[in-house]
Formats: structure tokens, C-alpha cells, sequence
């Protein structure tokens, strides 16, 4: 019963890591790799409007949130717009900038046990004999609520649509009037947000370190790996997959082998399945 | 539309043009015009052991041969094969370890160890990349992102290779001018090697695979195959950087999977130029040794190469070396449009 609890709250944990850095590959085909440090910027943010200057906790999240959508509109806007289409140049640019977030942060204190945001709220209940703290429950239900808010998002208003019309074809989305800069740009904010609104559901259940920062880059890049690049539906049932698989060995090989998991994930993936679950359409594209 | 418009116009030299054929040997100058840059730069690296003064530069010197062996190995694997190593940490070690068990349990002198470390290491890593050779894309880049970061922590979390605290007792090599000596020359047999090699017909089919992988395949060569080649020179460079990097350090441990490794070469390439082998050896020369000074920074000295690199590939994507051969070859001027 615990495998099946914690492995869906796991689960669900691995898809909000990864719906940011899919969403982003999907609608502008830029690599953000980037992602993991805004995850953890969010947190450190979000400590220091709680801590240091005493903001209530909504608020402090809500500020965060803003800041890490222009951090992320920034980055789009001044530098992967410089370089888009040069997949080498995407990359190193991306990844240079997620380094400098981490390393900066490591830099300036931010290291060590001290720094941990509060539960949303304390105290646990018992589902068939397992006990679960809120906010375990309270990040599954806000996982859920975002998955169906996006669905929402991108199937019933016009930006949502544009997004997915630049998704699937953006020279045909260019010739019915979709600005396509702007639209990367929107999927840049939304896919920072994401990333920073997983850091502050996460991030209360341990320590905020900056490693998490290169783990969190390489499960969400794992899960959308193995669900196929730039498929939402493929990201969240392979988070489904590597969360259980992962819950798995906790539970019958050790703690240690987490990692492996994920590792293991991208390379059978590679091998067996290129193109990951859900990725039909692209899988003439990309295997050579 | 007035007629004050002017743009500038970039003309080879004449002697550029002159020494393009065999008229080359027709005198001293042209002889000097192809030859004078070459010598430079090799007595140049040759005499820098020499002319730096105490030991600690000395080191110096040898980390940066370290450090320019895996940068012309990404620039080989970026501009030539179209393959993103996010992970020269991941070569280096490989290398580093097996150099560091052979010599540590089985008792091999550094002569056998380094060889070994270098074949051996190369034929594991381009084993364990083959999955993503098949594959375009950025599936290259996040493998080799993550194989440094996941065996590190396997390492730690296992216990295994000696664990956090790292493989002791290395031998030293000989003296300090054999270490020295040893990575320099090796630095420039690959440079002048790859500038070679990319030249040949195997290095042909190495750019035709970046620019058009279909055209390859018609042609009826196997993309993988010529991959997993590159793949094995650029890693046996990195696993032979850092099989010569435990012996110099006399050991061997999880730093030898740090960051630094990776970010440090991809920053030389950009700086120095990416494609043309050369570049990334400069950009050493000018990174390497700003890095020493700025060691009390920390890991704050990662944020500045990572910035300067974004600074570079947004603003200056050339780099100074393909800048550098313009001015040599041509000449500029403004004409009216």
C-alpha cells in the first residue's frame, strides 16, 4: 500500500518538475537547461522574502512566482532569442546561465541545512494504513490542478491555442499571425513559473540545497526523455512510470539507486524507443 | 536613397592568395607568411614550461594542457561532427580512475597506466554514448550532462573506488619536466593530428554528418559508426587529460567529476573560436590562468566563466581565433554602396 501512495505522490512530484522544461521544448524547441536552477531560485527567493524581510507566506509566493517569470522572459528575450535555431549555441547558452543561477547562489551563502520553507500546513492523515502529511497531499492536489489549468489554458483561450498552433507547426502558425518571438517568450514565463511553482511545492519537504538544482534538470529531462520531447501527455505518464520504478528500488534496492533510475529510464529509452512514448510524429525527425 | 551609404568590404591579401598554391616557395616572405604563425605558436607552448618562473606556474602550464586537450576534443565533436559534450568531466574521469586503479592495485608504472587509461577509457566511454549516437538532437548533450553527475553520486552513495575519499597513493611521474613536457606535446600532436584529420577523407564524412546526415546515409555510410569514432578520438583526448591529471595530483577522487571540467573547455571553445581546432588551445592559455588567480572566488569563478561564455556566444560568436585569421588574411575597407 505504501509503494502504491508514495509512488503516486512521487509520480506526481516528477511531473510538475517536468511539465516546465516540456513545455518549453514543445512549443519553441529550445532545450531549457536552465530549468533546474530556476527551480531552486524560486526557492531561495521565496526564503528570502519569508525570512529576511517578513512577507507573509501567500505573498511571498506570489512575488516569487512574478520574478522568476521575468527572469525567464529576460532570458528568452536577451539571450536564446540571440541564438535560436543554433542548437549548439541553445544549449550552451542555457546551460551556462542555469550554471551561473546555481554557482552564483551556492556562492552567496545559500549552502548548508539553515535554509527550509515551511510546510503549508502541518499534521498528516491516514490513507489505508499509510500516513501522509498534507503537504504531500496538498502538492498532489495542486499537481492535478495545474495539469487540468494548463489543459484549460491551452485548449480554450486564444494564447493557449497559439502556443499549440506554434507547437505543432510554426511557420504555419507565423502565416495566420502568430508572433512567434512573443509566443516563445510566453512559453519561456510559463515554463519558469512552472519550474518555480514546483520548487515552492517541493522544496518544503527538505532542505533547499543547490545539487537539487542539477537533479531536479535531470529528472525532468529523464521524464521527458522517456514520454517523448515536447509531449505533455507522454511526460506525465512517464513521471508515472520513473516515479513507481523509482519508489520501487527505494523500497527493495536502497536510496542510493534514485539516480540510476533515471539514467537507466533515458538510456533504454533510447535504445528500444528514440522518439519516447508519445512521440510518433517526430520519431522520423530525429532518428538519423 | 543617398549615396553616403558605405559598407565595409573584406578582401584576401594578395599574399594570402600567392601562398595558396605551390608558388608558396617562390620566397622567404610567403614561405614566413604560411610558416611564421605555425612556429609561434608551437615554440611558443614548447618554450612555456621554461620561461615561467617557480614551480606553482609550472603546474600552471601543465592544467592548462589538461584543460586544452578536452577543449579541442569538444571543439572536434561540436564543429566537426555536430555533437555537444556537456561532459568533459565524464571523460576526464574515466580516465582518471582507471589510470588511478591500475596504478594503485595492480602497480603499473605510469608509462603502461597512462596508454591503457587512454584506450581503455576511450572504448567505455563511447560504449556507454552509444545509445544516443543514433539519435539528433540534444539527446548527446544530456547524456553527457548527466553521466558525471549520476557517477559521482554513485560513487559517493556505493562506497565503491574508494568512495568520498578518493584513490591515495599515486605514483608521481618521473620528474616535474616529464609531466610537463609530456602534456604539452601531447597537446600539440592532437592539435596538428585533428587539424589533419578533419582535412582527410574520414574527416569529410565527419562534416558531412553535421551539416546533412540524409546525404551521408544515401550515400551509404553508417552515420553511428562514424559517430562512435569521433566520439572515441574526442574521449581518448579527455581520458588521457585525465589519466596524466591523477598522476599528477596523486590522486584520484570525486573532483574529478566536478563542473569545472566541463564548463571550462566549452568556455575556451567559445572564446578562442569554435572550428578551428587552434582556438580552444588559446582560449586556455587566457582562461586557465585567470582561473588560478581568482581561486579564493570559489565557485563564484563558475558563474564568471559561464557568463562570459554567454556574453561571448550572444556578442561575439567567432571568438578571437577566427577573428584573429581575418586580419591576417584579409584586408578591409569601406566602400560606397
Amino acid at each position: 500500500m505504501d509503494i502504491i501512495i508514495y509512488g503516486i505522490i512521487n509520480s506526481v512530484a516528477l511531473a510538475i518538475m517536468a511539465l516546465g522544461f516540456a513545455l518549453v521544448y514543445g512549443i519553441s524547441r529550445v532545450p531549457n537547461f536552465a530549468h533546474g536552477s530556476i527551480y531552486v531560485l524560486a526557492g531561495f527567493i521565496t526564503w528570502s522574502f519569508l525570512r529576511t524581510l517578513g512577507f507573509p507566506y501567500f505573498w511571498s509566493v506570489i512575488i516569487t512566482m512574478l520574478i522568476v517569470g521575468v527572469i525567464g522572459a529576460l532570458l528568452y528575450r536577451f539571450i536564446l532569442i540571440r541564438v535560436r535555431g543554433m542548437a549548439i549555441s541553445e544549449i550552451i547558452a542555457s546551460y551556462a546561465v542555469g550554471l551561473a543561477i546555481l554557482e552564483g547562489l551556492r556562492w552567496g551563502g545559500f549552502r548548508g541545512m539553515s535554509y527550509t520553507l515551511p510546510v503549508f500546513a502541518e499534521g498528516s492523515v491516514i490513507i489505508g494504513g499509510v500516513p501522509v502529511d498534507f503537504q504531500r497531499i496538498i502538492m498532489v492536489f495542486a499537481g492535478v490542478g495545474i495539469f487540468i489549468g494548463l489543459y484549460i489554458f491551452t485548449h480554450y483561450t486564444r494564447i493557449g491555442l497559439a502556443l499549440r498552433g506554434m507547437a505543432q507547426d510554426e511557420r504555419a502558425a507565423l502565416m495566420l499571425g502568430i508572433d512567434s518571438d512573443l509566443m516563445a517568450v510566453v512559453s519561456m514565463i510559463l515554463g519558469a513559473m512552472l519550474a518555480g511553482l514546483a520548487g515552492i511545492l517541493l522544496l518544503p519537504l527538505g532542505n533547499i540545497v543547490v545539487e537539487a538544482g542539477y537533479n531536479v534538470l535531470i529528472l525532468a529531462i529523464a521524464v521527458c526523455i522517456v514520454g517523448g520531447l515536447g509531449s505533455w501527455a507522454g511526460a506525465v505518464l512517464a513521471a508515472f512510470l520513473i516515479g513507481f520504478a523509482q519508489i520501487l528500488t527505494v523500497v527493495y534496492l536502497g536510496s542510493h539507486y534514485q539516480m540510476v533510475v533515471a539514467l537507466l529510464a533515458i538510456i533504454l529509452t533510447l535504445i528500444l524507443k528514440p522518439s519516447g512514448l508519445f512521440g510518433m510524429q517526430k520519431q522520423l525527425e530525429e532518428r538519423v | 536613397m543617398s549615396s553616403t551609404h558605405r559598407r565595409k568590404e573584406r578582401i584576401d591579401r594578395g599574399i594570402k592568395v600567392r601562398t595558396d598554391g605551390l608558388y608558396a616557395l617562390m620566397s622567404w616572405r610567403e614561405l614566413s607568411y604560411l610558416t611564421v604563425p605555425r612556429l609561434v605558436l608551437i615554440l611558443g607552448i614548447l618554450a612555456l614550461p621554461i620561461v615561467m618562473p617557480g614551480m606553482y606556474w609550472q603546474k600552471v602550464i601543465t592544467i592548462v594542457c589538461i584543460y586544452a586537450m578536452l577543449a579541442i576534443g569538444f571543439d572536434f565533436l561540436a564543429h566537426y561532427v555536430g555533437l555537444v559534450s556537456l561532459g568533459g568531466a565524464f571523460f576526464i574521469g574515466t580516465g582518471g580512475y582507471i589510470a588511478a586503479i591500475l596504478n594503485s592495485s595492480y602497480g603499473l608504472p605510469p608509462l603502461l597506466t597512462i596508454p591503457i587509461a587512454t584506450i581503455l577509457g576511450a572504448a567505455i566511454c563511447t560504449l556507454l554514448l552509444l545509445p544516443c549516437l543514433p539519435l539528433r538532437g540534444v539527446y548527446f548533450a544530456i547524456v553527457t550532462l548527466m553521466y558525471p553527475l549520476v557517477l559521482a553520486r554513485i560513487i559517493e552513495a556505493l562506497d565503491v573506488l574508494g568512495g568520498t575519499d578518493g584513490i591515495m597513493g599515486v605514483d608521481s611521474f618521473a620528474s616535474s619536466w616529464v609531466e610537463q613536457y609530456l602534456a604539452v606535446t601531447m597537446v600539440l600532436i592532437f592539435l596538428f593530428g585533428l587539424r589533419r584529420l578533419v582535412n582527410t577523407d574520414i574527416g569529410l564524412v565527419f562534416r558531412a554528418v553535421k551539416d546533412n546526415d540524409q546525404a551521408v546515409r544515401a550515400s551509404g555510410m553508417n552515420i553511428s559508426y562514424y559517430k562512435a569514432v569521433a566520439v572515441f578520438i574526442a574521449s581518448a583526448m579527455g581520458c588521457l587529460a585525465g589519466a596524466c591529471l591523477v598522476h599528477i595530483y596523486m590522486w584520484a577522487g570525486i573532483s574529478l567529476f566536478a563542473l569545472d571540467f566541463s564548463i571550462i573547455p566549452i568556455a575556451a571553445t567559445v572564446i578562442g573560436g569554435g572550428g578551428t581546432i587552434v582556438g580552444p588551445v588559446l582560449g586556455c592559455l587566457i582562461l586557465v590562468p585567470i582561473s588560478e588567480l581568482l581561486r579564493e572566488f570559489g565557485t563564484l569563478r563558475i558563474v564568471f566563466y559561464s557568463l562570459i561564455l554567454v556574453g561571448f556566444i550572444v556578442f561575439r560568436s567567432e571568438g578571437i581565433m577566427v577573428f584573429g585569421e581575418r586580419k591576417y588574411h584579409q584586408f578591409q575597407r569601406w566602400v560606397r554602396v
